[in-house]
């Protein structure tokens, strides 16, 4: 492992992005701007708008950094770069590490900019502060970028890959205890809310939502999606063989 | 002198299909070998495989006294993959710089490559704007990067015009008289002749390994074409 070339690789992913400036801006903005429609979707129902506003900042992160990440890492297995740098004297690691750093940035930058709209514009109050609510989110973010790479492995085109997006996303987002509390559903579907990582991002917000300071609820969350991370991104290393069959 | 590349009795299987059968040779260094044979015939999968990208099935390929894949190896290598593996995203000088890092290539090399496909003029323009023979020079020069004593070009010259086509060969000569071993696959026999050595496959069988010269005069041809096409019928 290197990290010049974990940096390079990071800074390359970041430069591909910045040619490509309607992509960048989808990605900054569109979390900022749903919550804002959000808002007024909420009118006359401010305490509801508030109450569950802040636990998109666990949702939106995810799901858009899985979706550009799967299509990012299919692009790389698929158009013979990776083939040329799995002959470089180079890590899986290196590249693994770069995609989660590039996308981890890019993340800060959506997620600054929602908490700003959120907070400021929007006037949402959250018991804890802002600096949680950006962690919880930046893990949220960095999930869908493990999870992205890791699928990308079993689509063979980016429609494929586009489409793991309502496969393995939106169960999870149904389950999460956003549209009904995870007490109130089927058993099979409570055991099942309890083993999907998103259902974890979430509560991590509704925690920072209701009460103050780093409650021990809120920092097991946020430990638990942070395994999350880690397993995945390796499951998805795993996936990047130097040889193939 | 020692062989470069020594495969022996390499086979191997894809999907239950045998793309590589029972090959085995040898090539000396300081030379560019020609890998010729119709499309389908196995010679994408013998440079994938050489250059440690293909699992063989049976069989053994030494690349520099190791056996292909080996991690020592990868810093020894130049591989050109067949079609161009080069983000079209990024401006020729962002794919060269990062390439150099990923390969320990010192800064330098960016220029000297980009003056040897002829770039010097698109460094700073997006590969997807530059036409398809352009593409295929970046891709190249990315493999040369590292000057590593031997490059594995899978189609180095497809899409180039015949005026770079014959600058691009130059080049290769230079290399090789540098003491560069060169694999290079083609279908366009006519740059056959332009090789020191050739290598003929065709479904995954090696049918000749020779020097242009011996193998018209063996098969009784007035070009490597028509041999390739005399050996085709004799197996």
């Amino acid at each position: 492992m290197s990290a010049t070339k974990t940096l390079s690789t990071a800074w390359r992913i970041l430069s591909q992005l910045r040619h490509d400036h309607r992509t960048l801006a989808l990605i900054i903005f569109i979390p900022s701007i749903l919550l804002t429609i959000f808002r007024f979707v909420f009118q006359n129902q401010q305490p509801v708008f508030q109450a569950i506003a802040p636990q998109f900042l666990g949702i939106f992160p995810l799901i858009i950094m899985f979706i550009v990440t799967s299509v990012a890492m299919l692009r790389e297995r698929r158009t013979g770069t990776l083939d040329r740098l799995m002959t470089m004297p180079i890590s899986k690691a290196d590249l693994v590490l770069g995609y989660m750093l590039a996308f981890s940035l890019l993340a800060l930058t959506q997620v600054a900019l929602a908490c700003v709209v959120l907070l400021g514009f929007l006037d949402v109050p959250v018991a804890g502060s802002t600096l949680q609510v950006v962690l919880a989110a930046l893990i949220a973010a960095m999930l869908g970028t493990a999870l992205g790479l890791f699928v990308s492995a079993f689509a063979s085109s980016e429609f494929q890959a586009v489409q793991f997006m309502p496969a393995f996303v939106l169960p999870q987002l149904l389950l999460c205890g956003l549209f009904a509390a995870r007490a109130d559903m089927a058993r099979p579907l409570q055991w099942l809310a309890n083993v999907l990582p998103m259902t974890y991002s979430v509560d991590a917000m509704k925690q920072v939502t209701l009460h103050t300071g780093w409650t021990s609820e809120f920092l097991q969350d946020v430990a638990i999606v942070s395994v999350y991370v880690i397993g995945v991104l390796v499951l998805g290393a795993l996936t990047i063989r130097r040889q193939e069959a | 002198m020692a062989a470069v590349i020594s495969i022996k009795n390499l086979t191997v299987v894809k999907d239950g299909k045998d793309i590589l059968r029972d090959i085995s040779l040898q090539l000396t260094p300081g030379r560019i070998i020609g890998l010729l044979g119709p499309s389908g015939a196995g010679k994408t999968t013998l440079i994938r495989t050489i250059a440690g990208r293909q699992k063989i099935t049976s069989g053994s390929v030494e690349v520099l006294d190791q056996p292909a894949g080996a991690a020592a190896l990868r810093k020894d290598i130049g591989y050109m993959t067949q079609g161009v593996a080069i983000y079209p995203d990024l401006t020729v000088a962002e794919n060269l710089r990062y390439f150099a890092v990923m390969t320990d290539a010192p800064k330098g090399r960016i220029g000297e490559v980009l003056a040897e496909v002829h770039l010097q003029s698109k460094a700073k323009q997006l590969v997807s704007t530059l036409s398809g023979g352009e593409q295929s020079r970046l891709s190249l020069a990315s493999a040369l990067l590292n000057k590593a004593p031997f490059l594995a070009l899978d189609e180095p010259t497809v899409g180039v015009d015949p005026v770079l086509r014959q600058q691009l060969w130059e080049l290769f000569g230079e290399l090789a008289r540098a003491g560069t071993t060169l694999l290079i696959s083609s279908h366009v026999m006519d740059e056959a002749e332009r090789c020191d050595e050739l290598l003929l496959i065709r479904n995954g069988q090696l049918l000749a390994q020779d020097t242009p010269a011996e193998l018209r005069r063996r098969t009784g041809s007035k070009t490597v074409e028509e041999s390739f096409l005399k050996l085709v019928g004799q197996s």
